[in-house]
């Protein structure tokens, strides 16, 4: 019994149901001390709300959890943090306008008098960045920092509380390649420090590269446990999914065709009158899909919208089929689809859909005016349905219910919902941006078919994602952006190294030697993480 | 955090404004208790005299009416995710133009004072509400503070018109009176069960009213995108629906709707225009709305409730000299003050009760 225990967490037979659905189903998972254990699975499959358990955010309805050999009630996350287990999640949990030394003492200030605590967490936390390569100024106020900064911060902040258990929620999604290798670094300090942690991702590259045993969950249930030298990524594919899986989407080279988008010197501010793309130039051709890289926030969700009508540029042209676009105002989004343009936008809950509507309501979004829809003012519900029945048909959208509210749909199917319908109909141009953000693996590959399908019917595709692996597998050409500007044209094959170089902005094709600062990211990075 | 199953919509459409009613009224029956008297006797007089009779069911519709189009006036706004609550200047500014053409053609025949005076009403309503709308638009200025000063604007300017400009001479500030020939036929002209009730044809517009704002809420291309942009102004953003122009566009409607009120008050029963007509109907248009959740049986349901509730309120101080008149305008209050302000009061633990047996997954955080 007690502090003897190889494990420090173990979970027997842990189940818990909201309502008739079984979210964790008698999960058994015993986690080593002092290992870095890996948890995958598709959305949906449980692994959030396993973490939520020991951390004490919902309660098991029925299982045991041991801690260190224990076995404990675990209440909430201060009760949580009481025994050892610390949690950074996925959106950050900052102050934005604090320090971060107020932040990390933010919970814990331990006394009615700030300064005390202050000076006392001053020197705690400089023992914990000697100690673990947390190098973080605790004078900096958290708004200030980049994204992988931050992150950096909320782990100081478990550490601070005493964890010896951490719980990383997709800690590199909004990392740049660079910012990432940087993380495992951090991560192997803690290992040999004596930390336990558990990281949840779905990008099994990761689980395979640092974990030293995984688990995988699908449906509420854990598949297996394995130890990490013992699997492949497509194994853990497999298992995720529960069939084989393609794993690279499969794709012929590409016949560019002519010119149909062009960008000419575009350079849009936000709100606020920061400039956020700056003097951007590229075309697209029928028949290629450009990808857009770049960490998150350096000018892409701007650039998507200007380009799709949504706000006007500062300076700059817009040109589809060798027509200049003319802006006028809320109407040039509308205007765009006339010309031909479809636009799947990044954040499909906030801008692509309605989420009280009906799925059918959502199957017009954007193109309601159609004479298709009903003469004049009339719309036509039976119309609208009979082509939203089509397309769930064709995208294979589930529940097949085009009378069900969009909210009540899955990630994956929410987002086919837009596909379908930007993609069913005559168009020249397809803008997508971030197509499989927050979705599952099987519909990951049936939408980079359809993607590539688009282009292969001779469509100009343009592609933003975040995920370097997705353009990579998709793109014809991608162009990397940084801090607004297009820092350089790579193809898909380019080496690991030119992608980190060009998303730090540094042109691999110029400056071959210049070191990069790690974490040094524009200020907008930040920005664009929600 | 937890994301929970939403109600079933019986509950929410029925049971919930069914609570906040029963609610209201044990606690009104608390203050018919405090003076004296029995509440369960003052609950029978009240329903009696809203639906015992011909003559009471008569006042009932007719209060009703008014509450239908103010109510829609504040449903329509609403699905655009607009907040107006300046249906009483607005139905009060209508009932200028009501009036005026009225009086202009009262030597006609009724069917031009009602033609006439609707689409003035209706006009004048437009107008007063678009500006709030287009100050909206246009110059980001909130339509909840913009229509609440335009309330007091329109209480400042009817009293000069009516005491400077359209004024009977002799009279403490109202206009002439509508001639004889041009008045609108009252309902127990048809059907004598109504008696002595003022309920007059304009019932019927209201009828329609409810129609018209089924249909183009759900039946037309505008309510769609009216409904998108309540719903999801970044969503209506990216479909590129002008939202200056719905704005606009529903706040005209919503304050034409509003000022129909006038035809139903001003013409068709006091048959002239008086300083502060309006008596606080716009404002029961909210709780109207509210409770009836936007929608036209809704509404049409809620109306029903409040104008029974000012008719048997009526009766009650009639009938019980001790339940004053301002107590009526307490349970009145309270009625809605449950069912309007604190309608969501029952939501939580009725979440509670609907979840334990069947709830729904947070979904996964990744």
């Amino acid at each position: 019994m007690g502090q003897d225990s190889e494990l420090a967490i173990d979970l027997r037979g842990v189940s818990k149901a909201f309502g008739p659905v079984q979210a964790n189903k008698n999960i058994f998972m015993p986690i080593r001390r002092n290992s870095i254990h890996g948890i995958v699975g598709e959305n949906g499959a449980g692994k959030s709300t396993l973490m939520s358990i020991l951390y004490g955010f919902y309660h098991a309805d029925s299982g045991e959890i041991f801690v260190n050999g224990t076995k404990v009630q675990i209440k909430d996350s201060s009760h949580a943090l009481e025994l050892g287990i610390g949690m950074v999640h996925q959106h950050f949990m900052l102050v934005d306008n604090f320090t971060v030394l107020e932040n990390i003492i933010l919970g814990a200030e331990g006394g009615f008098l700030l300064a005390k605590s202050l000076k006392a967490a001053r020197s705690e936390m400089e023992r914990l960045a000697r100690d673990y390569g947390l190098e973080v100024d605790p004078d900096a106020l958290v708004e200030d920092l980049s994204v992988g900064q931050q992150q950096r911060v909320e782990i100081l902040k478990a550490l601070y509380r005493g964890a010896e258990v951490l719980i990383l929620d997709e800690p590199t999604g909004v990392l740049t390649p660079t910012e990432a290798d940087h993380l495992f670094k951090i991560f192997e300090q803690l290992h040999a420090q004596g930390k336990t942690i558990i990281l949840i991702t779905h990008k099994l590259r990761e689980i395979m590269a640092i974990t030293d045993s995984v688990s995988v969950m699908r449906r509420g249930e854990i598949v297996t446990t394995l130890k990490t030298s013992e699997t492949s990524p497509d194994n853990l594919a497999e298992l995720m999914v529960g069939r084989r899986v393609e794993m690279d989407a499969q794709k012929t080279s590409g016949d560019p065709q002519k010119k149909v988008l062009e960008v000419k010197g575009l350079s849009v501010t936000d709100e606020l009158g920061v400039p956020r793309v700056k003097n951007v130039s590229f075309d697209v051709r029928a028949g290629e899909i450009v990808g857009i890289a770049g960490v998150a926030g350096n000018g892409q969700s701007q650039l998507l919208e200007v380009i799709s009508g949504m706000t006007e540029p500062l300076l700059g042209e817009i040109w589809i089929n060798g027509k200049r676009v003319e802006f006028e105002g809320a109407k040039t989004a509308a205007k765009m689809r006339h010309l031909g343009l479809a636009h799947v936008p990044e954040d499909r809950l906030k801008t692509g859909l309605v989420a009280q509507f009906e799925e059918w309501e959502n199957s017009i979004l954007g193109y309601s005016e159609e004479p298709k829809y009903g003469a004049g003012q009339i719309l036509s519900h039976k119309a609208a349905r009979e082509e939203a029945d089509q397309r769930i048909e064709k995208f294979d959208i589930r529940p097949p219910n085009c009378r069900l509210k969009t909210a009540n749909f899955s990630g994956g199917n929410q987002q086919k919902i837009v596909l379908a319908r930007e993609m069913d109909r005559e168009l020249d141009v397809l803008i997508v941006g971030q197509p499989t953000r927050g979705v599952d693996i099987g519909a990951i590959e049936f939408i980079h078919k359809q993607i590539i399908a688009m282009r292969d019917a001779g469509k100009a595709v343009l592609l933003v994602s975040v995920e370097l692996d997705e353009i990579r597998a998709l793109s014809d050409r991608v162009l990397v952006m940084f801090d607004g500007k297009i820092v350089t044209e790579l193809t898909p094959e380019a080496s690991e190294r030119e992608f980190g170089l060009s998303m730090a902005g540094v042109d691999p094709h110029e400056e071959e030697s210049t070191p990069v600062a790690t974490g040094k990211v524009s200020a907008g990075a930040k920005e664009g993480v929600r | 955090m937890r994301a929970q199953k939403p109600l079933p919509r019986w509950v929410d459409i029925a049971l919930m404004p069914a609570l906040n009613v029963a609610l209201a009224f044990v606690v009104g029956g608390l203050a018919v208790a405090a003076v004296g008297e029995d509440p369960f006797r003052a609950m029978q007089v009240l329903i009696f005299g809203a639906f015992g009779y011909g003559e009471g069911w008569g006042f009932t519709l007719h209060f009703a009416t008014s509450f239908v189009f103010t109510g829609l006036a504040v449903a329509v706004a609403y699905h655009a995710g607009l907040f107006n609550i300046g249906g009483e200047g607005q139905a009060y500014v209508a009932g200028l133009g009501a009036i005026m053409v009225a009086l202009w053609l009262d030597q006609t025949h009724w069917v031009f004072v009602l033609v006439g005076s609707t689409l003035a009403a209706m006009t004048f309503g437009a107008i007063w509400a678009m500006i709030p709308g287009y100050l909206q638009a246009k110059r980001g200025s909130h339509i909840v503070i913009t229509t609440i000063m335009f309330n007091f604007i329109a209480s400042a300017f009817m009293s000069y018109m009516l005491a400077q400009v359209i004024t009977r001479p002799g009279a403490n500030a109202e206009t002439e009176t509508i001639a004889e020939t041009g008045r609108l036929p009252l309902l127990s002209e048809y059907f004598s069960a109504f008696t002595y009730s003022p309920l007059n044809i304009t019932f019927f517009i209201g009828i329609l009213a409810l129609i018209f704002v089924y249909v183009l809420i759900w039946r037309t291309k505008l309510g769609y995108q009216i409904r998108t942009l309540g719903a999801n102004p970044e969503a209506a953003r990216y479909a590129g629906i002008s939202a200056v122009a719905i704005i606009i566009i529903v706040m005209a409607i919503s304050g034409a709707l509003a000022g129909l009120m006038a035809v139903n008050e001003a013409v068709g029963v006091q048959k002239r225009l008086g300083v502060g007509y309006v008596q606080g109907f716009g404002f029961v248009g909210i709780a109207v709305a509210f409770m009836g959740r936007a929608h036209p049986i809704g509404i049409a349901l809620a109306a029903l409730l409040f104008g029974a509730l000012y008719q048997g309120g009526q009766e009650l101080a009639f009938v019980m000299p001790s339940v004053s008149s301002d107590l009526v305008v307490v349970i009145q209050a309270l009625v809605i003050l449950f069912t309007g302000a604190m309608s969501e009061m029952f939501k939580p633990v009725l979440l509670r009760l609907f979840n334990r047996g069947n709830g729904e997954p947070e979904p996964a955080g990744d």
